[in-house]
C-alpha cells in the first residue's frame, strides 16, 4: 500500500528522516530544522510532519479543545479579560462624560482613536490574505495558519469598529450614519469617503465573519461527532472540577460531552460530510475567496481615502491606497507570528502542523511587505521633494523627520527602526528559520505598524497652515487604557477560540496530506519533476 | 436548466421532512423503513475506486461521505457540476443594483423632488455617479457572501436536525479517518442482496443496513 506521497519521502530522506522513525525529530539533520526547511525547489516539504494520520491529525486539534485547559491559559486568559473589563470601563467612562476625557483638541481632533482603528483594521488583512488570496494561488501551506489568522481577523475587526463608533462622542446618535429616513429630514452624504467607509467596514467584518464560519462548520461536525460518540459508548466523563487539596468534585450526572454535542450541534447545522455537500461547499469556499480578495483590497484603500480625499498635506497623497494596502498585510502577518509563535511552544504536538517551513514562508512574506512598505515611505517622501509644495515638504521635514524642529520625530524614527530596519535580518537564512528571531521581529513590526498611523495622523495635523494654529498631542490615562483594553479584548477572545473552537482547519489540514490523494501512484510522472533544470 | 432544477427539488424535498410519503420499498423483519446500506473503507485510493464501481453499476441515489474534500469526485461519482456560482452572480448583481438605487434615490432624486430633504453639501452635482462605485461594490460583495454560504446550505439542504445515517457509529466516524458510501433504499436498482454483494466487492471493509426512526 503506497499510501505515502513520493515527495514527502524524498523530502524526508534528504531531511535524513528515516522511514519508519516515528519520533518526531528524532534523527532530524539539524542544517534542515524539523526536516521541512528543504531547499531543491523539485521537493515538495511535507505539511504535516511526524508521519500523522488522520486519526492523529483529528486527536492533536480536536484535543485543544477537548481537554481541561492548562494552567498557562488561565495564566493568560484572567489577566487578558481583566484588562478587557478596564478597556469596556475606559468606553463606558468616555459614554457617561464626553469625548473630552481623550487628549484630543481643536488642532488634533483624530488621535488615537483613529490609530488604533486603522491599526486593528490593518491587523485584520492578514487574516483575509491567508485565507482568500493565498487559497487563490493554491499555497497549500496555508492550512496550518488560515483558521487561526481568520479568528484574529474578526477579533481585530471586533477591535477596530469600537474606535469610530465611540470617538463620534455621542454614540446613541451612531445610527445618523446609515441611511434610514429621520427627522432632520437630511440622507447620509455617499459623496464622503467616511460613508463609503462604513459599508466597507460592515461589509468586510460581515464576510469574514461568514468566511471564517463556514471554514468552521465541518470541523464543528467533528467534535459533535466525537461527543455524541463517547456519550454512546458511554466513555464519557462527568464533569470534575479540580479542588484544593488534589481531590476533584465530581457531577456524575453532568458530563460536558451533552453541553458539546448539544452547542457544536447546532453550530455545524447537521453537516455530515457528504461529497455533494463537498462538492457544493468547495464552490462556495472558492467564490467567498475569490470576492474577499477584492474586498480586502477595497476596504483599506477606503480606510485610505478618509485621508487622501482631504486637503491636509501629509494626507493628500495617491499613493495611499497601495501603500495602507502593503501596511495592513504586513502588520496583520507581523501578529498572526506574534500569536502563533508562543502557541507553537505551548499546545503539544502543534508543531507537527506548524513547520519552520510556514514560519519561514511568513518571515519571508513579512521582509517582502516589509520592503513594501519602506519603499512607499521613500516615495512619498520625494514626491513631497518633487512636488515642490513647501506645505508638504513641511509636513515631513519639519513634523516628522528633523530630531531639531519636529517634536514627534522619535515617532518617526521608530517606525522607520521597526518596520523597514528590522525585518532585514530575513535575508539571513538562519535568522528567517529561527522561531525566536521572527518572535522578536514581528513584536517590532507590531509597534513599527501602530506608530506608523499615529506618525499619519497626528504630525500631518498638530502644525496647520498657520504657526498661530500648531498644537500638540498628549494622550490622556483613558486614551492608553482604551487601547491597552482593546488588546485585552483581543488577546480574550483569541484565547476562547483557542479553548473552544478547532485551532486548524481539520479538514483542509487532511485534504493537504499525502494520504488524501486519490490516486497516489500517477504522481512519478509529473509532480515530482517540476524542477525546470530537469527538462532539458 | 435541467441540473439546476434537480438540484433545487432536491433541496425542497429535503426541507419539508413532513409531506406524505410513498410507501417503503423495503422493510426490516419488525417493520421499520430501510434506509440504505453504508459500506465503510479506510483509505482514499479504495474509496475512490468503489465509487467508481458503483457509479458504473447504475446507481443515483447514493453518497460518498469523507471527512475532507476529495479531488475530483464529482467525475468519481458521476454527479453534474453545482450551479451554485449563477445562485451567487444574480445575488452580486442585486446587490450592486440596491446601492445604486439607494445613492440616487437619497442623494439625487429625493433631494431634486422631495419637500424637506434640500440640504446640499459640498456643492457636488447631485447625479455623479462615479462616486456611488464603492458603495455599489461593497453590496455587491456581501450579497455575493451571503447567496454562496446560505445558497450552498440550502442546496445541501441545511440545516436539518437529523438524519438516518447518524443512527450508525460507524458513520459518526467518517468525521474522522473514515470513509462510507451509503446507497438509499429509494434507488430503483436498489436490492438488498445485490447492492451488498456490490459492496463487498468494491472492497468494502463493513457493510452495515441503515434503518429510518420514522
Amino acid at each position: 500500500m503506497s499510501s505515502i506521497h513520493p515527495d514527502q519521502v524524498t523530502a524526508e530522506r534528504l531531511a535524513g528522516l528515516r522511514s519508519g522513525a516515528n519520533v518526531p525529530g528524532a534523527d532530524v539533520n539539524t542544517g534542515l530544522g524539523d526536516g521541512t526547511l528543504v531547499e531543491d525547489p523539485a521537493v515538495e516539504s511535507p505539511l504535516v510532519l511526524g508521519r500523522r494520520s488522520f486519526k492523529d491529525v483529528t486527536n492533536i486539534v480536536c484535543g485543544y479543545a477537548e481537554n481541561p485547559a492548562p494552567l498557562w491559559w488561565w495564566l493568560a486568559f484572567i489577566p487578558a479579560a481583566s484588562i478587557a473589563g478596564l478597556g469596556t470601563l475606559m468606553i463606558l467612562y468616555l459614554i457617561v462624560t464626553g469625548v473630552g476625557v481623550w487628549g484630543l483638541n481643536n488642532q488634533v481632533d483624530w488621535a488615537w482613536d483613529i490609530t488604533n482603528f486603522v491599526f486593528w483594521i490593518g491587523i485584520g488583512h492578514a487574516g483575509t490574505l491567508i485565507s482568500a488570496i493565498l487559497c487563490l494561488l493554491k499555497q497549500k501551506w496555508r492550512t496550518a495558519v488560515n483558521r487561526s489568522a481568520e479568528a484574529m481577523t474578526i477579533f481585530a475587526v471586533v477591535c477596530a469598529g469600537i474606535f469610530p463608533g465611540i470617538h463620534v462622542g455621542r454614540v446613541w446618535f451612531a445610527w445618523f450614519l446609515f441611511p434610514i429616513p429621520n427627522y432632520n429630514w437630511i440622507w447620509p452624504n455617499f459623496r464622503s469617503p467616511l460613508l463609503w467607509d462604513v459599508f466597507a467596514v460592515s461589509t468586510y467584518a460581515t464576510v469574514s465573519l461568514l468566511f471564517w464560519y463556514m471554514g468552521m462548520i465541518p470541523d464543528l461536525a467533528t467534535l459533535r461527532d466525537r461527543a455524541d460518540l463517547r456519550l454512546r459508548q458511554g466513555t464519557s466523563k462527568p464533569l470534575a472540577l479540580a479542588m484544593p487539596g488534589g481531590k476533584a468534585l465530581v457531577f456524575p450526572l453532568v458530563k460536558p460531552d451533552m453541553i458539546r454535542a448539544y452547542v457544536y450541534g447546532l453550530l455545524s447545522l447537521g453537516w455530515r460530510f457528504s461529497s455533494r455537500h463537498w462538492h457544493r461547499y468547495e464552490a462556495a469556499y472558492l467564490i467567498l475567496a475569490g470576492i474577499s480578495t477584492p474586498l480586502v483590497l477595497s476596504v483599506h484603500s477606503i480606510v485610505s481615502f478618509d485621508f487622501a480625499t482631504s486637503v491636509l498635506p501629509g494626507w493628500h497623497t495617491t499613493i495611499f491606497p497601495p501603500y495602507f494596502v502593503a501596511g495592513a498585510v504586513f502588520g496583520g502577518f507581523a501578529m498572526v507570528l506574534f500569536l502563533l509563535i508562543p502557541l507553537r511552544e505551548l499546545l503539544p504536538n502543534f508543531k507537527d502542523l506548524l513547520t519552520l517551513r510556514h514560519l519561514e514562508n511568513m518571515a519571508k512574506i513579512l521582509l517582502l511587505t516589509g520592503m513594501m512598505v519602506g519603499f512607499a515611505y521613500a516615495t512619498e517622501f520625494f514626491i513631497a521633494w518633487y512636488g515642490a509644495n513647501e506645505f508638504e515638504w513641511a509636513v515631513f521635514i519639519n513634523n516628522r523627520v528633523n530630531p531639531a524642529e519636529a517634536p514627534y520625530a522619535w515617532a518617526y524614527w521608530t517606525m522607520i527602526f521597526c518596520n523597514v530596519i528590522s525585518p532585514q535580518v530575513f535575508w539571513v537564512r538562519a535568522l528567517r528559520q529561527n522561531p525566536a528571531v521572527i518572535w522578536v521581529v514581528a513584536g517590532f513590526v507590531t509597534v513599527g505598524m501602530w506608530f506608523e498611523r499615529f506618525v499619519i495622523i497626528v504630525t500631518s495635523l498638530h502644525r496647520a497652515w498657520l504657526p498661530g494654529e500648531w498644537g500638540m498631542f498628549w494622550p490622556t490615562w483613558v486614551d492608553i487604557l482604551t487601547f491597552v483594553g482593546s488588546c485585552g479584548i483581543f488577546m480574550t477572545l483569541f484565547l476562547l477560540f483557542v479553548k473552544f473552537l478547532p485551532t486548524f482547519a481539520l479538514a483542509e489540514l487532511k485534504a493537504v496530506m499525502p494520504q488524501a490523494d486519490p490516486h497516489p501512484d500517477h504522481h512519478d510522472e509529473g509532480e515530482t519533476k517540476r524542477n525546470p533544470g530537469e527538462a532539458f | 436548466m435541467a441540473s439546476r432544477l434537480s438540484e433545487m427539488k432536491g433541496m425542497i424535498g429535503d426541507y419539508l421532512p413532513g409531506l406524505p410519503r410513498s410507501a417503503p420499498r423495503f422493510v426490516t423483519e419488525d417493520g421499520t423503513r430501510v434506509f440504505g446500506v453504508i459500506a465503510t473503507f479506510s483509505t482514499t485510493p479504495a474509496v475512490v475506486h468503489a465509487a467508481e464501481l458503483v457509479r458504473d453499476a447504475g446507481y443515483r441515489k447514493w453518497d460518498l461521505n469523507s471527512p475532507f474534500p476529495i479531488h475530483d469526485i464529482e467525475n468519481s461519482m458521476g454527479f453534474r457540476k453545482t450551479q451554485l456560482p449563477y445562485h451567487v452572480f444574480g445575488a452580486a448583481m442585486f446587490g450592486v443594483l440596491l446601492a445604486a438605487a439607494l445613492q440616487w434615490f437619497t442623494n439625487h432624486f429625493d433631494y431634486q423632488t422631495g419637500e424637506g430633504f434640500g440640504y446640499i453639501v459640498q456643492g457636488k452635482p447631485t447625479s455623479a455617479w462615479e462616486a456611488y462605485v464603492p458603495i455599489m461594490f461593497e453590496l455587491g460583495v456581501l450579497h455575493a457572501a451571503f447567496a454562496a454560504l446560505f445558497g450552498m446550505l440550502m442546496l445541501n439542504g441545511l440545516p436539518r436536525w437529523n438524519h438516518p445515517l447518524f443512527s450508525s457509529e460507524s458513520f459518526l466516524r467518517t468525521s474522522d479517518d473514515r470513509f462510507v458510501i451509503g446507497i438509499e433504499a429509494n434507488d430503483p436498482s436498489f436490492d438488498p442482496e445485490a447492492t451488498k454483494r456490490l459492496l463487498e466487492e468494491a472492497g468494502a471493509e463493513t457493510v452495515e443496513l441503515i434503518e429510518e426512526d420514522a
